[in-house]
C-alpha cells in the first residue's frame, strides 16, 4: 500500500525508485529484444515459453494475487484458449490475428461463467471446486461427441505463423517477438487495471468484503468479472503456447499445469505484477534442472519450495528483490 | 433388471469409499475449519505404509491397527509443525500448504514405491458368510466399516466432552480458550483424527482401485462432491451424499454419458451444489452476523 507522499524527501525517493524501476525494465526489454541475436533455437523455445507462462501467471495472480479468489483450476483456462486457437486455425483456416483474440474472448466467457457458481466459495473450498475442474478438463476435451473438433486423445498440431515476407529472420525467431509484443501489451494493460481503480476494487473486495459493498462495489459483479479477465489472460498464453508446443492434447492440460501456475505466482510473488515474471522463470527452468535427478523430484521440490515461501518469504520473490534493493539503497525503502 | 441391480450394487460399493473419505473432509471441517487438500494423499501415503507391512508378512488387523495409530501421529505432527504455526494467516496462505504438502506426499510415494499399480489385500474377500452374486465381499465389508466409523464419529462428537470442546474450538476459539479449551491440542487432535480416518479410507479403497500414487486425486474429488452435496458440516450428509454420488456416476457413467467422462458428473453435481443449494442437502445454512 502506498501512502501519500507530503514530504519532499518522499517525492525523491519515490521519484528515484521510478526511474531505476522503468530502467530495469527498459534494460531487460533491450536485452530482450536483442536476445534471439546472440542465443540459441533452443533457449528462444525455453525463453518463448517463460514468456508465455508468465501472462498464465498475471491472469492467476490477478485472481488470486489481488482478487483473493484461488484457482487451481486455471490448466481448464489455459487449455481453452489452446483449443480455441487450434480447432480456428486448423479446421477453419482463420488467421492467427483473429485466432488469439478471440481465444481470449472465448476463455473470458468461460471464466465469467465458472467464476458464478465460484462466488458461493471462499477459500480451499473455492480451490476444491476448479479443481474439480481441472482434473474434468482432459476428460471433456476426450469426449467422443466433441472429438471430430478437438481430435480426441490423439489432439492435433498447429502450425507457427509464418514470417511476413519483408522480416528478415526465421519462424521461431518470429513466434518469439510475437509472444514478447502481446506480453508486453497485456503486462502494460494489467499493470494499469491492477494500480487503478479497479485494482483498488478488488483488493478490497478480498480484504474486506463487507466495507467494500458498503462503499458502492458490486462484490459479485467484480468477482466474476475478475474471474472473466484472469482467464482471459490465462486463454492467450494457453493460445500462444499451443502454438509455441504447435500440440495440442488433452492430457498437456492436466490439473499439474494449475498446480504449476500456482506455485509460479506464490513463489514469484502473490498479489504483485512483477511476481508473475519471477514465477514464469522458477516454473520454467527448476523442473527441469530438477527432473534430471527423477521423475518425482521436481513436484516434491515444489512442495517444499511453497511451504519454505510460505513460512520464509510469503512476499516471494519479489518481495525478497524489494527487500534488498531497500537495504542496498535505503532511499529506495517503500514507506509504508 | 439384472443388469441395472448390478450396476446399482457397483454405485453402492465405490459409495463406500466416497462416503469415507468424505467423512474425513467434514473431519477436519468440524476440527479445524479447513478443507485439507493433501487429505487423500495422505490417505494414500498411510496405504502404502500399510502395503509394506503386509508385504512384510503381518497379519492384517495389527496393521491395520498400527497404520491407523501412525497416521494419527503424523496428522497430529503437521498440524503442530505445519499449520500451527500459520496461527490461521490468510485462507491462500493455508491453500498453499496444503497444496504443497498434497506434492511433497505425492511424489514420496513414486519415489519410495515408484509408479506402478499394485493389489493390495482385502480382509473381507475369504470371509464366507459375505459371498453373494451382487456385491463384491470387500465392498460389504468396506460398507460396514464405513458405517461402524460414521457411527463411532457421530456419538464422539455428540456425546463426549472431547467432542464437544472440538466442536467449541473450531466455532469459537477465543471463547473455548476462555473456558479453559486446550484448543491448540484440541486442533492436533482433529487433524489427527482426520488422518486416521483417511487411511482406514485408503486401505478399503485400495482393494478396488489399486494401490499407486495417484489413486486418490479423483477420489478426492468424488469426496468433495459428495461432502459438499450431503452438506459440508454433516457427517451422516457426507455419506448419505456419498452413495449419491457413488451411484449417479455409476448409472450415468453406463447408461447415458459413457465411462469417459465420470470426472465431469462430479464437476457437474459441485457446480449444481453450489449454485442450487450451497448448503448441501443436509447442512447447516450458515448465517453470518455482520
Amino acid at each position: 500500500m502506498t501512502v501519500m507522499s507530503t514530504m519532499p524527501d518522499d517525492n525523491r525517493a519515490d521519484a528515484l525508485r521510478r526511474s531505476l524501476i522503468y530502467t530495469v525494465i527498459g534494460v531487460s526489454l533491450v536485452l530482450a529484444l536483442l536476445a534471439p541475436a546472440f542465443v540459441s533455437s533452443y533457449r528462444i523455445f525455453q525463453i518463448t515459453t517463460i514468456i508465455v507462462d508468465a501472462i498464465a501467471l498475471l491472469g492467476l495472480n490477478i485472481l488470486t494475487g489481488y482478487n483473493g479468489q484461488i484457482s487451481i483450476g486455471h490448466s481448464a483456462f489455459y487449455a481453452i484458449g489452446a483449443y480455441t486457437v487450434a480447432i480456428l486455425t486448423v479446421k477453419f483456416g482463420v488467421p492467427y490475428w483473429i485466432a488469439i483474440p478471440a481465444a481470449g474472448l472465448t476463455s473470458y466467457i468461460f471464466g465469467f461463467l465458472f467464476g458464478l457458481p465460484a462466488l458461493r466459495l471462499g477459500g480451499a473450498y473455492l480451490a476444491l471446486a476448479t479443481f474439480a475442474l481441472a482434473v474434468a478438463t482432459p476428460q471433456l476435451l476426450k469426449y467422443k461427441l466433441v472429438d471430430t473438433w478437438t481430435g480426441g486423445t490423439l489432439g492435433m498440431s498447429v502450425k507457427k505463423p509464418d514470417v511476413p515476407a519483408w522480416l528478415p529472420i526465421n519462424q521461431d525467431q518470429f513466434l518469439y517477438y510475437l509472444c514478447l509484443l502481446i506480453a508486453v501489451g497485456m503486462f502494460i494493460v494489467g499493470r494499469n487495471l491492477v494500480r487503478g481503480r479497479v485494482g483498488d476494487a478488488m483488493m478490497a473486495v478480498r480484504d474486506q468484503p463487507i466495507a467494500s459493498a458498503a462503499m458502492g462495489i458490486d462484490n459479485s459483479l467484480l468477482k466474476t468479472k475478475t474471474f472473466g479477465v484472469s482467464a482471459m489472460y490465462t486463454g492467450v498464453a494457453g493460445a500462444l503456447g499451443a502454438i509455441v508446443a504447435q500440440y495440442v492434447a488433452p492430457d498437456s492440460f492436466t490439473f499439474m499445469l494449475s498446480i504449476s501456475f500456482m506455485v509460479g505466482i506464490v513463489i514469484g510473488g502473490a498479489g504483485t505484477v512483477s511476481g508473475a515474471i519471477y514465477g514464469a522463470i522458477f516454473i520454467g527452468l527448476v523442473p527441469d534442472l530438477a527432473s534430471q535427478i527423477s521423475k518425482a523430484v521436481p513436484w516434491a521440490l515444489y512442495g517444499c519450495c511453497l511451504i519454505a515461501c510460505v513460512f520464509l518469504m510469503p512476499t516471494g520473490i519479489h518481495g525478497v528483490i524489494s527487500l534488498l534493493a531497500g537495504k542496498i539503497l535505503p532511499g529506495l525503502r517503500t514507506k509504508q | 433388471m439384472q443388469e441395472l441391480l448390478h450396476q446399482l450394487a457397483t454405485g453402492v460399493s465405490s459409495g463406500g469409499i466416497y462416503a469415507s473419505l468424505a467423512l474425513a473432509l467434514v473431519m477436519i471441517y468440524r476440527s479445524t475449519g479447513h478443507v485439507n487438500f493433501a487429505q487423500g494423499e495422505m490417505a494414500m501415503l498411510s496405504t502404502f505404509l500399510a502395503w509394506t507391512m503386509l508385504d512384510a508378512g503381518a497379519p492384517y488387523w495389527a496393521v491395520f491397527a498400527v497404520t491407523i495409530g501412525m497416521s494419527f501421529l503424523a496428522g497430529a505432527l503437521i498440524e503442530r509443525l505445519l499449520i500451527r504455526p500459520m496461527g490461521g494467516k490468510q485462507e491462500m496462505l493455508m491453500v498453499t500448504v496444503f497444496l504443497g504438502l498434497f506434492m511433497i506426499c505425492n511424489s514420496i510415494a513414486g519415489w519410495v514405491w515408484g509408479y506402478d499399480t499394485r493389489p493390495f489385500e482385502s480382509p473381507f474377500d475369504s470371509l464366507a458368510f459375505l459371498q453373494n452374486p451382487y456385491e463384491g465381499p470387500h465392498d460389504l465389508g468396506a460398507m460396514a466399516v464405513t458405517m461402524i466409523l460414521m457411527a463411532a464419529l457421530f456419538l464422539f462428537f455428540q456425546f463426549t466432552r472431547t467432542g464437544l470442546a472440538m466442536r467449541a474450538s473450531t466455532e469459537n476459539p477465543t471463547s473455548s480458550r476462555l473456558v479453559g479449551i486446550a484448543v491448540g491440542r484440541m486442533f492436533g487432535l482433529g487433524w489427527g483424527m482426520a488422518a486416521s480416518v483417511g487411511a482406514i479410507a485408503g486401505m478399503m479403497v485400495a482393494p478396488t482401485v489399486f494401490l499407486e500414487p495417484n489413486m486418490m486425486a479423483t477420489i478426492l474429488v468424488y469426496g468433495f462432491a459428495a461432502a459438499l452435496l450431503g452438506g459440508i458440516d454433516n457427517p451422516w450428509g457426507a455419506v448419505i451424499g456419498g452413495y449419491i454420488v457413488a451411484i449417479l456416476e455409476n448409472l450415468l457413467g453406463v447408461y447415458v454419458i459413457g465411462n469417459e467422462m465420470r470426472m465431469t458428473v462430479a464437476l457437474v453435481l459441485i457446480i449444481g451444489t453450489l449454485v442450487i443449494k450451497p448448503e448441501g442437502l443436509f447442512g447447516r445454512r450458515n448465517v453470518v452476523r455482520v
